[in-house]
């Protein structure tokens, strides 16, 4: 173990990918699509549906338009980094082993005070939740961590074990930083040593304009209903493919157009145009799409389908 | 006798759920036990954030065995009968005994139970508490299909007597049974063989674990208090927070930092509320200012620098959290001193009930009721409609976003510093009491208007829209609500017809049904305060019942009266003059209102009776007019000799008719004038 403390925000995420790894996460790479949180990359959400077993690990970028604050609070992004990790069924020792990752990016359990605090995960738009906690350090939330019961209202059979960081928090925490522009993104020793505003700071004021006001909100309405209207339009195909003859259930593809409405909504709701009573509804309509893609991933071999 | 230790070990159980899970444990194990035959001594349940533990003394070392004696078929019955009976019953056909009954020779099986181990029954009992434990959520986990609060790790369970301990066997899907555990799990986390649970506990403790929870929260409560009062200081008392924190910790340790002082001018009630809510701290005050200049963490653990990274954790989570709270603090301030119109527009964006329109809709409504009510409560109109238009501006503030529990309190804050008068920011604070049976009622006239404008609208429209409540469905609180508005009316001592505030409110709510929910609601206040209920619908049954005061005062006086020798008495007077009477009208199919003539009365008793109705008449009547009730009352209790005098000396059906109809109308008079005080019909007794 490296005993040593981590030097700069990519060192930290280097330690949790080489220790997930070698715990034996496959080491995915993010999600190509924009997502509100790590839970969306089908990694998770599909793969925690089926009775195959799976273990993957991740950085996922994750936008969260209404919490753009144009690179000005210090802890506060419309675009940040969340560390993913998924193991189903759950190890029985996946507390421990999650201590141990805490460990690897340089918190020393004897000085520090970790706690497991009650809090019950929920996703609305997923049709998903799952109980378990946040994780405390000297009263901070330094990860989620969350024991899968239900995914696109499908039970998880088994129950996946799936572990959140927020890696900016995380990360400022570990390394001493007041605000995430000031956190060294690689080594400060470095010849060209990049601070987590050189790499951000402009695409945080960028997008926090476009997210409040500018991002056209007709284009929006439209893709949104063509993303809910594509999805369907996916699941209702035949399952045998006629061309090759094979069978291919589409989850994927109808799931991207579930990430894509998911998005749309999130920016209409920065941009204001949806009031409190629609919320909800758009809500529902994502959901909807969530539970088909749940439906149809488990109709497919990686969710368990046999002939 | 044997004890028997339990102890059910898992990953983190969450504070609320843990003090219930101990009792649950417990009497499912206990009774479980008893109804097996298996008795004990004593018994106790304790709680830490990763384990149940119980312990039972004295149990017997087998549940006794059972003689049980079964009546089967008549001698003589057909084999089939015969040979059902005996598998049923487990016997033999040998071991049948033939018995004479008046019935005739009847079979008799005689079946011994005998008794168990403590230890099959125990494994039995504990498999089926833990397969049905009431928890209010649970989960599964792994690749199993048990359900646990978080997944459940191992199961102590042993049995010690003089001999030694020895393990109950167990297995509940895979965890089997032991006589291990853990200590701390960063302290002490090797596992520990346990022997009994005295030896648990002390062991439990040598490893840095304090298995009873009251015992956490006291030694956490005195040594906050030790170190704020060491610094001349002392802790704001917080019972939940206390219980909650003996939740989250198995080796508290108490710490004490220190508030940045950019942060001591925000109210002190958005301090304690952050830190409660956000991070579990305790709030600690200056007695001489009352400004809360520090807090009390409690860590779960015991450090090489004496909690020093711990702390400084603690206060830099601590100082983000109350940049956030001080940021939305001025920017609250800063709208509220421009009039608050920004939050008062985003009001129109926020939906009530869908069928009853916005905040904004309603605001306006409550703002036109506030000023009608004014004037009853003894408000000024204006200041009245200014605080309704006010009072629930705060629901936009980002304060109360972040912290919902802090509305009206906020609210107030902002009007004063918007330059408010005193009343309109006192309302904005006291409009939403009061909200259970014995929250204080606001005395305030300003407040009161707009407390019963705002009750009185949700009342009302929910009527309109016909979402009353059912059963023991109340989404909307419409129970709370008309209490509240009992309670500001009684309390306050306001007298006025709510019918009428009703159909200003929203005239397609239907008032009488309305007022009958009222009435409804009335009788389970005043039942609380002693009020019979069929004194109170004595008194709903006479005019002007939508004046609740009115009601009250009559209620009261009546309960009062019936209470004394008169009151029961004129009411035994008042039911036969009135059973007679009606009686008789039903007879002779004509009702007796002309009013009874001395001139044709014959004796002394009927000559009393109507001098005492003539002299009793004008003072009765006084008496309703200036709603002295308790006068009215004793006017009618000067009836209660001469009916009683009455009824001993005079035949009233005579066989004069002319005589007859005087007397029957003399007893309709005597029916008007009680009547008129009280229905005393709807009296029991």
């Amino acid at each position: 173990m490296n005993s040593e403390k981590p030097k700069s925000f990519q060192e930290i995420i280097l330690r949790l990918q080489s220790y997930w790894a070698a715990r034996g996460c496959a080491i995915m790479q993010p999600y190509d699509m924009e997502v509100g949180a790590g839970t969306f990359h089908p990694a998770t959400t599909l793969r925690s549906l089926g009775s195959r077993p799976w273990a993957a690990a991740y950085v996922q970028p994750s936008r969260r338009p209404t919490d753009g604050r144009y690179g000005e609070n210090p802890n506060r992004l419309q675009h940040y980094y969340q560390y993913q990790v998924l193991i189903k069924p759950s190890p029985p020792d996946l507390q421990a082993l999650y201590l141990g990752s805490l460990e690897a990016i340089g918190i020393n359990m004897d000085l520090h005070d970790i706690r497991f605090v009650e809090d019950d995960w929920e996703s609305p738009t997923l049709g998903a939740w799952g109980l378990g906690w946040e994780v405390w350090c000297d009263g901070m939330e330094v990860s989620q961590f969350t024991y899968f019961q239900q995914v696109g209202g499908h039970d998880c059979a088994p129950v996946a074990g799936e572990l959140t960081y927020g890696l900016e928090r995380l990360a400022m925490y570990v390394l001493g930083v007041d605000h995430v522009m000031d956190m060294p993104y690689n080594d400060p020793q470095a010849p060209i040593a990049l601070s987590y505003g050189d790499v951000f700071k402009q695409t945080e004021q960028e997008h926090s304009r476009y997210n409040f006001d500018v991002a056209n909100t007709d284009v929006l309405l439209r893709h949104f209903e063509e993303a809910e209207a594509e999805c369907a339009s996916i699941l209702a195909q035949e399952h045998v493919d006629s061309k090759t003859g094979k069978r291919i259930v589409m989850a994927h593809p109808a799931y991207d157009q579930c990430i894509k409405a998911s998005h749309i909504f999130n920016l209409l709701d920065a941009r204001g145009v949806i009031s409190v009573t629609e919320r909800q509804a758009y809500i529902g309509r994502v959901r909807t799409l969530a539970k088909a893609c749940a439906d149809a991933f488990v109709q497919t071999e990686a969710g368990g389908y046999v002939q | 006798m044997p004890d028997l230790l339990i102890e059910l070990f898992s990953e983190e159980i969450p504070a609320r759920m843990q003090g219930k899970a101990a009792d649950d444990l417990k009497k499912l194990m206990t009774d479980g036990m008893v109804e097996a035959g298996l008795t004990y001594a004593s018994s106790a349940a304790f709680s830490t954030p990763r384990r149940l533990t119980l312990t039972v003394e004295g149990l017997l070392v087998e549940s006794p065995t059972v003689r049980e004696e079964r009546k089967g078929p008549k001698v003589g019955a057909p084999d089939k009968a015969i040979e059902g009976f005996l598998r049923g019953a487990g016997v033999s056909r040998e071991a049948l005994e033939e018995r004479d009954t008046p019935k005739g020779a009847i079979y008799f099986a005689s079946i011994e139970k005998p008794g168990r181990p403590a230890s099959e029954i125990i494994a039995e009992v504990l498999e089926t508490t833990i397969r049905n434990f009431p928890w209010p959520k649970s989960m599964r986990w792994g690749s199993g299909s048990l359900r646990w609060v978080r997944p459940l790790h191992s199961i102590l369970c042993i049995l010690t007597d003089e001999a030694g301990s020895e393990v109950v066997p167990l297995d509940v899907d895979g965890i089997v049974s032991g006589k291990t555990t853990h200590g701390h799990r960063f302290m002490a986390p090797a596992q520990l063989t346990v022997n009994g649970f005295e030896d648990y506990e002390a062991q439990l403790k040598r490893a840095f674990v304090v298995l009873n929870a009251g015992e956490r929260a006291d030694a956490i409560w005195e040594d906050a208090k030790n170190q704020a009062f060491a610094n001349g200081l002392e802790v704001v008392e917080d019972a939940g927070l206390l219980r909650e924190v003996a939740g989250l910790v198995e080796w508290p340790v108490v710490l004490m930092g220190e508030i940045a002082t950019d942060f001591l001018g925000l109210p002190p009630e958005v301090l304690q509320t952050s830190m409660r809510e956000h991070q579990k701290f305790f709030s600690v005050k200056n007695p001489k200012t009352g400004r809360i200049e520090r807090f009390i963490t409690v860590a779960n653990r015991e450090t090489a620098d004496n909690g020093a990274t711990i702390l400084a954790g603690n206060q830099k989570v601590l100082f983000a959290r109350l940049s956030d709270a001080k940021f939305f603090w001025e920017n609250d301030l800063r709208v509220a001193k421009a009039d608050m119109a920004t939050w008062t527009e985003a009001l129109s964006n926020v939906t009530f009930h869908n069928k009853l329109g916005t905040q904004a809709e309603r605001i306006e409504r409550i703002a036109a009721l506030a000023r009608e009510l004014a004037p009853v409560v003894g408000a000024d109109a204006d200041e009245a409609e200014r605080a309704a238009r006010l009072a629930k501006a705060d629901l936009s503030s980002e304060m109360v976003y972040e912290f919902p529990e802090l509305q009206g309190l906020m609210g107030r804050y902002y009007a004063e510093a918007a330059g408010e008068t005193a009343a309109v920011a006192a309302a904005a604070e006291e409009h939403y009491s009061p909200l259970g049976p014995s929250d204080a009622v606001p005395s305030a006239p300003v407040s009161v208007a707009v407390s019963l404008a705002d009750k009185i609208d949700t009342l009302t429209g929910f009527w309109a829209i016909d979402e009353k409540p059912t059963g023991s469905k109340d989404p909307f609180a419409l129970r709370r609500a008309a209490l509240g508005v009992i309670r500001l009316v009684l309390e306050n001592g306001l007298s006025f017809g709510l019918l009428r505030v009703f159909s200003q409110a929203d005239d397609r709510a239907d008032a009488t049904n309305l007022l009958s929910f009222f009435h409804d609601r009335l009788k389970v206040y005043l039942r609380d305060q002693g009020v019979r209920h069929d004194v109170i619908d004595a008194c709903i049954a006479m005019d002007g019942n939508d004046d609740l005061a009115l009601l009250v005062k009559r209620a009261v006086a009546l309960e009062a009266f019936m209470k004394t020798e008169d009151g029961t008495n004129l009411l035994q007077g008042f039911k036969r003059a009135n059973n007679i009477l009606s009686k008789e009208e039903e007879k002779d199919g004509v009702e007796y209102s002309y009013g009874g003539d001395v001139k044709f009365a014959q004796i002394d008793e009927e000559r009393a009776l109507f001098a005492t109705l003539e002299a009793e008449t004008p003072v009765i009547e006084a008496a309703l007019k200036s709603e002295d009730f308790a006068a009215a009352m004793s006017g009618m209790a000067a009836l209660r000799a001469p009916i009683d005098a009455f009824f001993e000396a005079v035949q009233v059906n005579s066989d004069n008719g002319t005589v007859r109809r005087n007397r029957l109308n003399l007893l309709s008079d005597i029916r008007k004038l009680v009547g008129s005080v009280a229905d005393l019909t709807r009296v029991e007794g």
